[in-house]
């Protein structure tokens, strides 16, 4: 079993903090496609947090379709790879969003943020 | 539906010339649920949670535990861990095992050893010899190695250091039978407050408010701790 560091902020919903972590580690490979996951009370006892809270993150994720219950034998992750990508890219898609709003605070036009990116990307590779 | 715990105006008063430790509490406490019983020093929580007990009896208004008054069936149900220690202290760890399995049939003494291997104490060493904080831990032990159906644990955690502290939690999350409720009353809200499903809030003996604490946590914004804070400001 993956040991995941659970960062809760207690000034929001923790279930909708619980969808995010998990939904990153199934995104990010930690969790394969098609893998079992651990019990809700493993998981709960882990994160520290109520295993109602835990069953109703699982309930969430069994909705978007990324875990799956089979009966008596626990919960996997999907394996619809598909739909792990277009997770995937939504979520990157979002984060690109966030990006380009504090790149517009700052005062760069688009041509030049992409030109920055290349430059800096350039200058951590060096590194 | 049937609740674990029903309460009436369940009203406490220990002295007449000085206002009531409870003043009135009506309320229905559902199975399954953790619950965090929350206040400031003085607020009725353990008086509240020694009327559930049978300890005292209360001046006037009712509780009862599956719809029955404290009697020996409904104090078979709640596994109690009162504010203040009631186990013998020359008594070494491996016979208040002993002493709990005789008392309580729903005891499991597996449970227990193997809690307290991982809490790194030795079942030989008499209570007395212990720190506080280790006599604080071997007493949550013995309460949650029952399967109960209600937990009331007050101020579980007071005397334990922050590192301990969270695997005490974690060690309440992986034991307490399923469908069962815990009572947890604290000043330490922080500490516990991702555990918490509900959240009673009691100030002078009246009931502030009951209501979930993601809800809670949606609504204002902010912390159950932080809000805690808000409300009961001096």
């Amino acid at each position: 079993m993956i040991l995941m560091t659970w960062k809760l902020d207690s000034d929001r919903p923790i279930y909708s903090q619980l969808v995010e972590e998990i939904r990153m580690q199934i995104v990010s490979g930690a969790y394969p496609p098609g893998s079992k996951l651990p019990s809700v009370r493993e998981l709960a006892s882990d994160a520290g947090v109520n295993p109602n809270t835990m069953q109703r993150a699982f309930t969430e994720l069994e909705r978007n379709g990324l875990i799956e219950t089979r009966r008596t034998n626990g919960r996997f992750v999907t394996e619809d790879g598909t739909l792990i990508r277009s997770i995937r890219r939504e979520l990157a898609g979002e984060q690109l969003t966030d990006f380009f709003h504090k790149m517009e605070q700052l005062g760069y036009q688009k041509q030049e943020v992409l030109s920055l990116i290349t430059s800096v990307y350039e200058e951590e590779s060096l590194q | 539906m049937n609740y674990l715990i029903e309460t009436n105006g369940l009203y406490k008063s220990y002295d007449k010339t000085k206002a009531p430790a409870l003043n009135g509490l009506t309320l229905k406490i559902p199975h399954g649920r953790i619950i965090g019983l929350l206040g400031p020093n003085g607020s009725g929580k353990t008086t509240f949670i020694k009327l559930i007990n049978g300890l005292i009896v209360p001046t006037a208004g009712s509780v009862t535990i599956n719809g029955l008054g404290p009697c020996p069936a409904t104090k078979a149900v709640i596994s109690y861990l009162p504010e203040r220690t009631c186990l013998q202290s020359n008594m070494k760890v491996s016979e208040l095992i002993g002493f709990f399995a005789d008392f309580y049939n729903d005891f499991s003494v597996e449970k227990a050893q193997t809690m307290l291997a991982s809490l790194d104490i030795d079942p030989s060493a008499k209570l007395k010899t212990l720190s506080k904080g280790t006599r604080e831990k071997v007493q949550l032990v013995l309460v949650m190695s029952r399967s109960a159906q209600l937990y009331i644990l007050d101020e579980p955690i007071a005397g334990v250091d922050p590192a301990a502290r969270d695997y005490i939690l974690k060690t309440i999350i992986s034991n307490y039978s399923e469908n069962a409720t815990i009572l947890i009353s604290t000043h330490l809200i922080s500490d516990i407050e991702n555990l918490l499903d509900d959240v009673i809030f009691i100030k002078n003996g009246n009931l502030l408010l009951y209501a979930p604490a993601e809800q809670l946590r949606e609504e204002k914004g902010k912390s159950l701790d932080a809000y805690f804070r808000e409300v009961f400001t001096c």
